[in-house]
């Protein structure tokens, strides 16, 4: 199968690749997926209190290009985003933008998953309410 | 100086020899005649062609020119074999014994049987992917009629247990057929010491064409019939009938005698640099061989390297390391390997896998290459993998409730 150009960039040089303090209040994780999947994200934000606004987003993927390249895109899209902007990012932005084929939309599914449980994380830590979202059919 | 890409996909199919290729070129023009034509020169020659290679391809196996039917390869000598004998013994019996790690050309024969009223039993290998020659045995029924275990296999080159499994075959009167594709012309195969009685192989494995291959049905103690799968002019016996690819034949020919001669010096070359592929890779952490190292081919290795997931590692050299995570039949699923997961890995170091196959081309330089780039890799990917972040922190992964989908 041959990867566009955007996922083999990114694959090549993941932005954000790392780890951020989940012990402190204003991070968020998300992990989602699962070994025997083949697939693996953790995506994590960190807000400012005081703006609501994405300062730092990181994540690591266990994966294949597409799966990376979707976890890598998805932390760039969210820095200086706010909480609610971020809530209204869609896979199929990510399918778009880096030219998926439908083979790997599910890698994108789990993209959107993993920014939603992060945020999610976030707002329970906060003493806000989780969101409710719906399930994509894609799996 | 190293040229790239680097191909290390051998059980995928093997690059032809150029000797090959310079025994086949006149057949293609000046010796076109149809090997059947009885009653002119372009036919007798096409005839003596063929007679030769098939000479040649007994020779490999140890069998009577006679006891060669020609084939357009593997999956269509698996079909033959298996059908054949079930439709030929029927008033013997119905049943047939399989194992899980066999190829889907005989695995979906199989299906394909059971749906016509036969009765199939898959035997499950042990964690070295080696069969139970006990459960074999119990296995046995009266109605049984074909024993069909492949000689080694295309994933992680382990080399089944033959002669034992053929002595219990005869034991109790049941025919045994073998799938020798990636075992034939790269170490000893002899049906008469082995006590084979169908064998199939092909030749775009051992540096052959593709679209060539060969039955092998033995003619004497036991005599073995099988219905042919196409009706036609009565070829080869009247077990396949069509026109003889005489090129093809011919180079798969040429391609048996050079896997003869050069069998010994090959193996051990081949066998050499495999080993410190293999050993070199192993130096990194969490890599582990799936599959039995002693009973296996010379030229395979199945490296699993936890924490890393196979897709994603190819495509890390995959422009200049031609590498497959499975075999090519399935590769287009994004299911991970029923070989390894027949070996009893879980779905996670099943989907962290990458099958080396070298060959008589391969050099120890395109070794060390390989061995950099796949080693950086993994290092860079699992710098990227959240499992091996867990791995590091002494997180038990199987607590963690994973959102399956």
């Amino acid at each position: 199968m041959a990867y566009s150009d955007k996922v083999i960039d990114h694959y090549s040089n993941p932005k954000n690749v790392g780890t951020l303090d989940k012990s402190k209040k204003n991070v968020g994780t998300g992990l989602v997926g699962a070994p025997e999947c083949g697939d693996v994200m953790r995506l994590q934000i960190e807000v400012d209190d005081a703006t609501g606004m994405i300062t730092d987003a990181k994540f690591k993927t266990f994966g294949c290009g597409s799966a990376i390249a979707s976890s890598s895109l998805a932390t760039e899209w969210l820095k200086g985003k706010s909480v609610d902007e971020a809530v209204a990012i869609d896979n199929m932005d990510i399918v778009e933008e880096l030219n998926l084929p439908p083979v790997k939309i599910h890698c994108s599914v789990l993209a959107e998953d993993a920014i939603k449980a992060a945020i999610n994380d976030y707002r329970k830590k906060n003493g806000l309410e989780e969101l409710v979202f719906n399930e994509k059919a894609v799996h | 100086m190293l040229k790239l890409p680097v191909y290390l996909d051998n059980n995928a199919t093997t690059p032809m020899d150029p000797r090959v290729l310079e025994a086949m070129l006149p057949y293609f023009t000046e010796h076109f005649g149809n090997a059947a034509s009885r009653n002119h020169p372009f036919g007798w020659e096409a005839e003596e062609a063929v007679d030769y290679a098939r000479e040649q391809v007994a020779q490999l196996i140890g069998a009577d020119p006679k006891e060669i039917i020609f084939t357009s390869g593997a999956t269509e000598g698996d079909n033959l074999a298996i059908k054949g004998v079930y439709e030929m013994y029927a008033s013997k019996g119905n049943h047939i014994i399989t194992c899980v790690t066999e190829h889907k050309a005989v695995l979906d024969t199989c299906k394909h049987i059971e749906k016509s009223g036969g009765e199939v039993t898959y035997l499950k290998v042990q964690e070295d992917g080696l069969i139970d020659l006990k459960e074999l045995e119990a296995a046995i029924r009266p109605t049984t009629i074909l024993v069909a275990i492949m000689y080694a296999n295309n994933e992680v080159g382990v080399i089944q247990p033959v002669r034992d499994i053929s002595a219990i075959a005869k034991k109790h009167g049941v025919l045994f057929f073998t799938d020798a594709t990636q075992a034939a012309g790269k170490i000893p195969v002899d049906v008469q010491k082995d006590g084979i009685d169908l064998l199939t192989f092909s030749g775009h494995k051992m540096y052959g064409p593709k679209g060539i291959g060969a039955l092998y049905v033995r003619r004497k103690n036991p005599r073995v019939k099988v219905t042919a799968q196409m009706d036609g002019g009565g070829h080869e016996r009247g077990m396949r009938s069509g026109t003889l690819n005489v090129p093809g034949i011919v180079g798969f020919g040429k391609a048996c005698e050079l896997c003869r001669l050069e069998m010994a010096q090959d193996a051990e070359r081949i066998g050499k640099l495999r080993d410190k592929l293999e050993q070199n890779l192993l130096k990194l952490e969490e890599a582990y061989v799936n599959g039995n190292r002693q009973h296996r081919l010379p030229h395979v290795a199945n490296i699993s390297f936890k924490y890393v997931e196979g897709e994603g590692l190819l495509m890390g050299f995959n422009k200049n390391i031609a590498l497959s995570s499975g075999s090519a039949c399935t590769s287009a699923s994004l299911e991970p390997s029923y070989v390894l997961k027949a070996l009893g890995l879980g779905d996670d170091l099943a989907h962290s896998s990458l099958r080396f196959g070298l060959g008589r081309f391969t050099t120890e330089e395109q070794i060390d290459y390989t061995v950099e780039q796949v080693s950086n890799t993994v290092l860079k990917l699992r710098e990227m993998s959240p499992l091996w972040e867990m791995f590091r922190e002494g997180v038990d992964m199987n607590k963690i409730e994973w959102a399956h989908h």
